[in-house]
């Protein structure tokens, strides 16, 4: 038996801490480790948590990223409870074996520390990585601060190891804004935590050799397609198993998490959609204009990448006059991706209904993100609203130095 | 074919159709493979030239066995008995580690017959001196 770590009813732990100490609390089977800034500490938390008894588990040593990822697919199938960590080029040379664990159905967790993507080498963070993941199969969820990232890595393997999803999970975190802050923590005890995430059973798996099995067979036409829609829809319905471990989780700690997270939307005229570290600095600045300006302001943040709030981002934004869909990556040649994600969810609404859209691309690379910049984004979406259309190009990049920079001109019919 | 909803979980493919305990155990002829097996299907037809076993010349070193990617040499008690001509794809790979000389398994045209194949299996080669 590991040995159990007597915890404070208040620690004071980085987002790397609590997400390992998470990791520890499940007593994960497996972790695979090839450290990555700025996720390096999650991963080396735990070889230290292994090496002191902290955790029965295995602890392996692998080449790259795709090893670590193939080792926890191998893991996993064998029968294993898994995790591991990565950011940015990690996660890149990963994608193709989040596949295989995805198509594989096998609920492996993975907290993606999110970082720049090469070229310029930075190792600061924004969310190129975390979109580039979005139609690899998991379970996406994103952490605004360390007290959510240590919350969220619990309950992903709850989430991920029902039988009604048995799909893996990522818990995004953003790189140094919230890996490595430290904060007030409330972690659960070792013994409520493990309680809370239960024990691990798994399905088909390869060591039980009174049942052999094939895992990743080839299929070809005859029935890809078949699988990934089976898939899909695993992926599509994972929100009820979502929302009952959310609601399982209030019940224990008090704190209470949604697939999309709304702030003072009751009433509001217009709002920031964003993910991240930046939902804060969104809300503060909401809570500044409304006293200071008297400014509706609002604050809409999924929760829940993957599967997307679809419906609930629709409901949450009828009604609105104005929307900037904040994204902390360059899409390069295209708008971004959750303007894109969000246009497609309020296509749906009639048109008298529909609030107006601009994209701000922000933060690239670790660029601060400040409280006065979400306030001038807030004020540009209360003059477009009042004058009743977009007077600013629909996509602008805020925060760059130099001339400034935007695209689609909204012309006035 | 089956529709999405019948299709198993994460292509995941179950060997046999129920649990069974020590396969080892049980000859392959009496394992009750399922559908998705490879031992119920078959891509022998890729097969262009053959192995052939001569049973006079084997040492039941089971290096065949080892080595063949395709388990498709029988062998019971360390024995060698033969070739399974359901699964062998003629890759010669059995030939390459048969250690015996002359070698015990040659690759010879599908076509050819075992005992014509047989009469045409070459004599001891003596070490050349140097
Ligand atoms: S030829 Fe290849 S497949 Fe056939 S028995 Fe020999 S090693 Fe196996
Ligand atoms: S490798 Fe050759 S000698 Fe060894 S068991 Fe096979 S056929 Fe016999």
């Amino acid at each position: 038996m590991a040995e159990k770590m007597q915890l404070n009813e208040v620690e004071v732990w980085d987002g790397n801490y609590a997400a390992a100490q998470a990791l520890r609390q499940a007593q994960v089977d497996v972790v695979a480790a090839y450290p990555i800034t700025p996720s390096t500490p999650i991963v080396e938390t735990y070889g230290a948590f292994v090496a002191n008894g902290y955790i029965d588990g295995e602890y392996v040593m692998v080449e790259s990223e795709h090893g670590a990822m193939s080792t926890c697919v191998g893991a996993a199938a064998a029968g294993g409870r898994v995790a591991t960590a990565t950011s940015s080029q990690g996660y890149m040379l990963m994608v193709e074996v989040l596949y295989q664990a995805s198509g594989m159905r096998l609920p492996i967790v993975l907290n993606v520390v999110n970082r720049a993507l090469a070229s310029p080498l930075n190792v600061r963070g924004d969310h190129g990585d975390m979109y580039l993941g979005r139609d690899s199969g998991w379970v996406q969820l994103d952490a605004f601060n360390a007290q959510e990232a240590y919350d969220l890595n619990l309950c992903a393997f709850k989430i991920g190891e029902d039988i009604n999803v048995r799909l893996p999970v990522m818990v995004h975190q953003d790189g140094f804004v919230t890996s490595h802050t430290a904060q007030n923590i409330h972690p659960l005890s070792d013994d409520e935590a493990y309680a809370f995430v239960g024990d691990y059973k798994p399905v088909e798996e390869m060591l039980d050799f009174s049942k052999p099995v094939t895992y990743g067979a080839q299929t070809e036409e005859d029935w890809h397609y078949e699988h990934k829609a089976k898939q899909h829809r695993a992926l599509m319905d994972s929100y009820t198993v979502i929302d009952r471990v959310f609601d399982e989780f209030e019940k224990k700690t008090g704190r209470k998490y949604k697939r999309l997270e709304t702030y003072m939307m009751e009433d509001a005229e217009v709002a920031i959609l964003a993910l991240g570290s930046t939902v804060e600095t969104s809300i503060l600045a909401a809570k500044q204009l409304r006293e200071e300006e008297g400014i509706k302001a609002g604050v809409v943040a999924p929760r829940c990448i993957r599967p997307f709030p679809f419906e609930e981002l629709r409901e949450s934004l009828a009604g609105l006059k104005c929307v900037a869909a904040l994204d902390r990556s360059c899409p390069m040649g295209a708008m971004g991706a959750l303007y894109n994600e969000t246009c497609g969810a309020l296509a749906t609404i009639p048109a008298d209904q529909r609030p107006m859209v601009t994209n701000f691309i922000y933060g690239l690379g670790g660029r601060d993100f400040s409280v006065e910049e979400a306030k001038r984004i807030f004020r540009e979406q209360k003059a477009n609203a009042d004058v009743g259309y977009i007077t600013t190009p629909v996509q602008q990049f805020s925060g760059l130095r130099g001339p400034k920079l935007g695209f689609y001109e909204m012309k006035r019919s | 074919m089956v529709g999405w909803d019948e299709v198993t979980h994460g292509v995941v493919l179950n060997s046999f159709e129920q649990e069974v305990e020590n396969v080892a155990h049980i000859r392959p002829e009496e394992r009750p493979y399922s559908d998705f097996s490879s031992y119920t299907a078959t891509v022998a037809s890729w097969r262009v030239i053959k192995p052939v076993y001569n049973r006079d010349i084997c040492i039941d070193c089971q290096n065949c066995w080892v080595w063949c990617p395709d388990t498709s040499i029988i062998s019971r008690d360390k024995q060698m008995l033969g070739i399974d001509y359901d699964h062998c794809k003629g890759c010669g790979v059995c030939v390459e580690v048969c250690p015996t000389n002359p070698k015990s398994l040659l690759m010879f045209a599908e076509a050819e017959d075992l005992e014509s194949a047989l009469s045409q299996w070459p004599e001891k080669k003596k070490k050349e001196k140097k």
